[in-house]
């Protein structure tokens, strides 16, 4: 691969998906994209680039762009977001909401689905707290290719094994053949999605709580601080934001500010009330297709 | 140090696993099957046990019956480890007293994963 390829690539990646390449990347460019190459018959990078350059490249495009973002999840990673959900966000949702009994939760970068399929899993184990509440999670990524697998809910032996407990897997899945799905009532909570963040994501109303988690470290300053104004501008006043463990708002936006002793999650500064008062509930809403939890 | 006792018949899992487990600061004792697993946990009962389920003279389900019979035999963290991989087996084991599974073939990840989610790590 030429420095002029690499260069190409790197303002193709960062004007289609927001992802920022530093110079020192070609081997990860080059693990990502040879697959692609050759699958497109190609037996190097330089083609690949001469056939992107080419007219009607869009469908490789696409291609090279899923295979550069596409990263790897599993269930309950990093454990603590969930722990903070369980013990933090979701007693502090079922106060906040009780008159409405709905809250709304999007993971922004759904990957393979295994981060919103936890959460259900999470609900779900709250058992006959969530009767009569309507939880819809919205689970969205770049890849279509990744949703597909995501909405399938189907994992190897390996997959299931990392972050799942034994009592968790024999619980919500079934085998099929060396596989493991997801059980239908876990699938059917959660709601799957394409979505560019770099696009306007206001379409799809107000949330309760955003997971957006290991997606900033890809992108530059500006976009960064792009997406977390936006997303702050679809997080309802107390609603929580959820970001990866390396990832931050400080010195990005003032919309977002730490919860104090709770590693990743953020809330809006006019979110956080002094205790006993009751925040205002914003009625608006999209009007997506709303799931039962129980 | 923790220690952990890797039971199974092979003695190469015996050996991935001792590297593996050592990498996580645990004290290794090794056993063939399930006999001489029970008659080392007579002697001293581990913080941990790695276990197989087929094994010669006394297999995995055995031993694990066995062992939570012994006095302070409710205490090991099990943690059954093999290529049975069916539901059945699974909720076997876990009716048996097992704490957690792994499915052959493992690496270092799974089984960070799994011994700190029975709280060994």
């Amino acid at each position: 691969m030429t420095p002029s390829d690499y260069e190409y690539l790197r303002k193709l990646l960062k004007a289609r998906s927001g992802l920022v390449l530093s110079a020192e990347k070609h081997y990860l460019v080059e693990s990502r994209l040879l697959p692609v190459a050759r699958k497109a018959g190609l037996s190097n990078l330089t083609g690949l680039v001469a056939r992107l350059r080419a007219p009607d490249a869009e469908r490789l495009t696409v291609e090279v762009v899923e295979a550069m973002t596409t990263n790897e999840s599993l269930f309950f990673r990093d454990k603590v977001p969930f722990d903070h959900f369980r013990d933090t966000i979701m007693p502090a949702l079922l106060a906040a909401r009780a008159a409405s009994r709905r809250i709304r939760i999007w993971c922004a970068a759904a990957a393979t689905g295994q981060e919103p399929y936890t959460l259900a899993m999470c609900l779900k184990e709250m058992g006959k707290e969530l009767r009569g509440w309507r939880i819809e999670i919205v689970a969205t990524d770049l890849s279509t290719e990744v949703l597909a697998r995501a909405k399938s809910g189907i994992y190897s032996q390996f997959e299931v094994q990392r972050g799942l407990s034994v009592m968790m897997l024999i619980k919500y899945f079934s085998q099929v053949g060396e596989a493991w799905q997801i059980a239908p009532e876990i699938r059917g909570m959660v709601k799957f999605a394409p979505l560019n963040l770099l696009n306007d994501f206001s379409h799809l109303g107000k949330f309760d709580l955003v997971f957006c988690r290991n997606v900033l470290i890809y992108f530059d300053q500006a976009t960064k601080i792009d997406v977390l104004e936006r997303i702050a501008d679809v997080t309802e006043r107390d609603g929580y934001l959820v970001l990866g463990g390396a990832e931050t708002v400080m010195g990005l936006t003032k919309r977002f500010r730490p919860v104090a002793d709770k590693r990743g999650l953020y809330r809006q500064p006019d979110g956080v009330e002094p205790e006993g008062n009751v925040i205002p509930f914003s009625p608006v809403r999209a009007d997506a297709a709303v799931v039962a939890a129980d | 140090m923790k220690l952990c006792m890797v039971v199974d018949d092979s003695s190469v899992i015996r050996k991935v696993a001792r590297r593996i487990l050592e990498g996580m600061e645990f004290k290794i004792v090794e056993a063939e099957d399930g006999e001489d697993a029970l008659v080392a946990c007579r002697r001293e009962l581990p913080d941990a046990i790695l276990l197989d389920w087929n094994m010669p003279k006394m297999d995995g389900y055995e031993f694990l019956k066995a062992l939570r019979r012994l006095p302070g035999g409710d205490r090991p963290k099990v943690v059954f480890c093999t290529t049975e991989n069916d539901v059945a087996h699974i909720a076997r084991a876990l009716h048996a007293g097992a704490n957690e599974y792994i499915m052959k073939p493992f690496d270092k990840e799974i089984v960070e994963a799994k011994f700190q989610e029975v709280g060994l790590i």
